[in-house]
């Protein structure tokens, strides 16, 4: 039994920083229909972001762990918005009413670019992210641990999640995202500036993965340049999951991910976790390819 | 315009070209000195360049510092060793392309090389097509001398950590129940693991657990969650350094109790950085260790000081062990001809590197002691004692 609780703690974790990644390939998608390759790669920037400035708060005298962590994940949000805006501006932008494939094919192309990007600039070599904030046991029963970072990782995806749910559904430039998403050529005769909403689709999306990627840092201190790659393709999986577009889908999506990967691992084997991620893929647009909570669209010929 | 075009393309053309005919005849002028009858040729091949570089530059300085002393001492039976030495970019077709360039061009009659086992096998077929007889330094995987009887090496091979291990566990850690996390995607973690299992239950020990994670995971806490369940003594991670920093530190915020032990894949400096204090106090099985106090090792070590300004690593103690091993076989040796130093390798007993007594088995391995080093803090290791075959 205190196996099962331990596992599902260990899991929500996991699964919470698969939920912030998925929320961006899900936002993107819902207002563009194609798939940011590319956000993945954004998330490792922004854990080099977050290495880095940590790095120097720290030199600067930044001692106390709630204003660290709060600084970094703020730094690497805003750094990772001004990659998502330029990319969206340089790449994507330019190609808004070319045929879809081609949008796609530059994701990869911008993907792959800042893979590469990374290893020169980072080098190869895993590098070790600073513990903003000491590893400590809020629960420590005999077979039960609660870490303070597990808790730190689980509450702020789901506050960020609530916000998001916020922004989307009561603001003004919310409704205007749900109305670009319907129909992006009917909202732009309705007066509503559509660049401006795909670009602020871009910085939401950035900034949830600069947040995650330094919830990442903190609770897997190891970061590389390729670090993206995994995550983003659970990510992925996690969002097709929930239904592609649909911001609650890719939330429970990344902790059913996480939760199931902690399961597999523990009860069966762990060479079967990252085959699980796939498998769930496959299963999924097999048997209902518009995701749990995915609603069919109809295509207009 | 047009013409200001073609003059810039006319001169970037004719660098090339100098370029390209500079390095060749660079190559050339290298091979003229042949000359077989006052010198004896060797031949290294190793990644003196390319992400392995360090590897590659520290077994060559101490396959020099061999050289030079025999050498000094007059070489041998009248003729000086000449080491030629190729850059292999630590890519396997590199080496391919370097040994048979060694053997065909440069008429070696022994090579020495490499330090990575995919690197060794690659270019040990080719020295095994030519009979031309090849120590590898610090190739552990077991298949690297399986590719023929011309092929040796100084060094121990994997799965005898996992024995050295075992041992070390029993005798001199009393410890009982063992759990083991092994990283099944890599042979060398698997052979360690396999071994140390069977040794370890030979002496009488239990082992409670045996799981896996696979290279590049991140999270291994549903793992240890089962392994915590059967309360092990220690824990066997025969893993690289990057996994076993991340699991080192996850064991402990699971509060898995029991000494972390490992193999030589630990050896890295990322290793505290990436354990942090949960890595501290765990003990891993390696070659050599400088702090050795035996007066063979610190002897080497004031040598090797002297010479480059640095402490020797393991790398360099193996070169310079894969290179006296070849020069005291070449003593031994009833002629110098590539199969008279076979012959000679093959014999050689209980001689005495820097990284302990040596004796070559039939399966032509080094059958020699390991060391067990302690991870202490600031990224320093601790010699704690010598285990014998």
């Amino acid at each position: 039994m205190q196996a099962l609780i331990q596992n599902i703690i260990n899991g929500l974790a996991q699964g919470s920083v698969y939920a912030l990644v998925a929320l961006g390939y899900t936002m993107v998608y819902g207002v563009l229909q194609f798939i940011n390759f590319a956000h993945s790669d954004i998330f490792m920037l922004g854990a080099f972001a977050g290495l880095y400035l940590s790095g120097w708060l720290v030199l600067g005298g930044v001692t106390s762990p709630v204003i660290l962590l709060t600084l970094s994940m703020f730094g690497s949000m805003v750094f990772c918005t001004l990659v998502g805006l330029t990319v969206e501006r340089i790449a994507y932008r330019p190609l808004r009413t070319a045929p879809r494939l081609n949008v796609l094919i530059t994701a990869i192309g911008v993907s792959l670019f800042i893979e590469n990007f990374g290893q020169v600039i980072f080098g190869a070599d895993p590098r070790v992210f600073p513990a903003l904030i000491p590893t400590k046991s809020i629960l420590s029963g005999e077979d039960l641990v609660l870490s303070n970072v597990q808790v730190t990782v689980i509450t702020v995806s789901a506050l960020l999640m609530i916000v998001l749910h916020w922004i989307v559904h009561h603001t003004k430039i919310g409704t205007a995202m749900r109305a670009v998403s319907f129909d992006i050529e009917i909202a732009s005769l309705m007066g509503i500036p559509t660049d401006r909403v795909i670009a602020f689709t871009f910085v939401i999306g950035s900034s949830l993965a600069g947040c995650a990627s330094i919830l990442y840092g903190v609770s897997y201190p190891k970061i590389e340049p390729l670090l993206g790659v995994m995550i983003g393709l659970k990510a992925f999986v996690a969002a097709v999951f929930g239904g592609i577009g649909n911001i609650m889908g890719a939330a429970v999506g990344g902790v059913v991910l996480g939760l199931a990967e902690a399961f597999v691992v523990f009860y069966v084997s762990s060479t079967f976790r990252d085959a699980l991620a796939f498998t769930i893929l496959i299963l999924i647009l097999l048997l209902k390819p518009a995701g749990l909570f995915g609603s069919v669209r109809r295509e207009k010929v | 315009m047009r013409n200001y075009l073609k003059i810039f393309r006319l001169t970037l053309l004719s660098i090339a070209l100098f370029v390209a005919y500079s390095s060749c005849t660079k190559k050339e002028s290298g091979q003229s000195q042949t000359s077989q009858a006052t010198e004896l040729l060797f031949g290294e091949f190793g990644s003196m360049t390319g992400s392995e570089s360090t590897f590659g530059v520290a077994t060559h300085k101490g396959i020099m510092m061999a050289v030079e002393e025999v050498n000094k001492a007059g070489g041998i039976k009248g003729r000086q060793i000449r080491v030629i030495t190729y850059d292999d970019q630590g890519k396997a077709d590199e080496a391919v392309t370097a040994v048979t360039k060694l053997i065909t061009q440069d008429k070696v009659s022994l090579l020495l090389g490499e330090v990575a086992s995919s690197r060794s096998i690659a270019a040990g077929a080719v020295a095994q097509q030519y009979k031309i007889p090849m120590v590898s330094p610090s190739s552990t995987n077991p298949k690297v001398t399986q590719i023929g009887d011309y092929i040796f090496r100084v060094c121990f091979i994997d799965p005898f950590q996992g024995a050295v291990m075992a041992k070390f566990a029993m005798n001199n850690l009393k410890l009982q129940k063992a759990a083991i996390l092994r990283d099944i995607r890599s042979d060398y973690s698997v052979g360690l693991a396999n071994f140390f299992a069977s040794e370890y239950k030979k002496m009488g020990g239990e082992i409670v657990a045996d799981l896996a994670y696979s290279s590049g995971d991140m999270d291994f806490k549903s793992q240890l969650t089962a392994i915590k369940g059967k309360k092990p003594d220690l824990l066997f991670i025969p893993g690289y350094y990057t996994e076993v920093g991340l699991i080192a530190r996850q064991a402990r915020e699971l509060g898995v109790k029991g000494a972390l032990l490992g193999g030589d894949g630990w050896d890295s400096e990322k290793l505290t950085e990436i354990g942090g204090d949960a890595i501290l106090g765990g003990y891993f099985s390696n070659h050599y260790s400088h702090e050795d106090q035996n007066p063979v090792v610190q002897n080497f070590v004031v040598q090797y000081k002297a010479k480059y300004g640095e402490i020797p690593n393991g790398l360099a103690a193996m070169g310079y062990d894969a290179a006296i091993v070849a020069i005291d076989a070449a003593k031994r040796a009833a002629d110098l001809s590539p199969q008279g130093l076979r012959d000679a390798l093959a014999l050689t007993k209980n001689f005495q590197g820097v990284t302990g007594i040596i004796t070559i088995n039939e399966e032509r391995n080094a059958v020699k002691p390991a060391v067990v080093l302690k991870v202490a803090g600031n990224q320093q290791y601790q010699y704690v004692t010598t285990i014998n075959p």
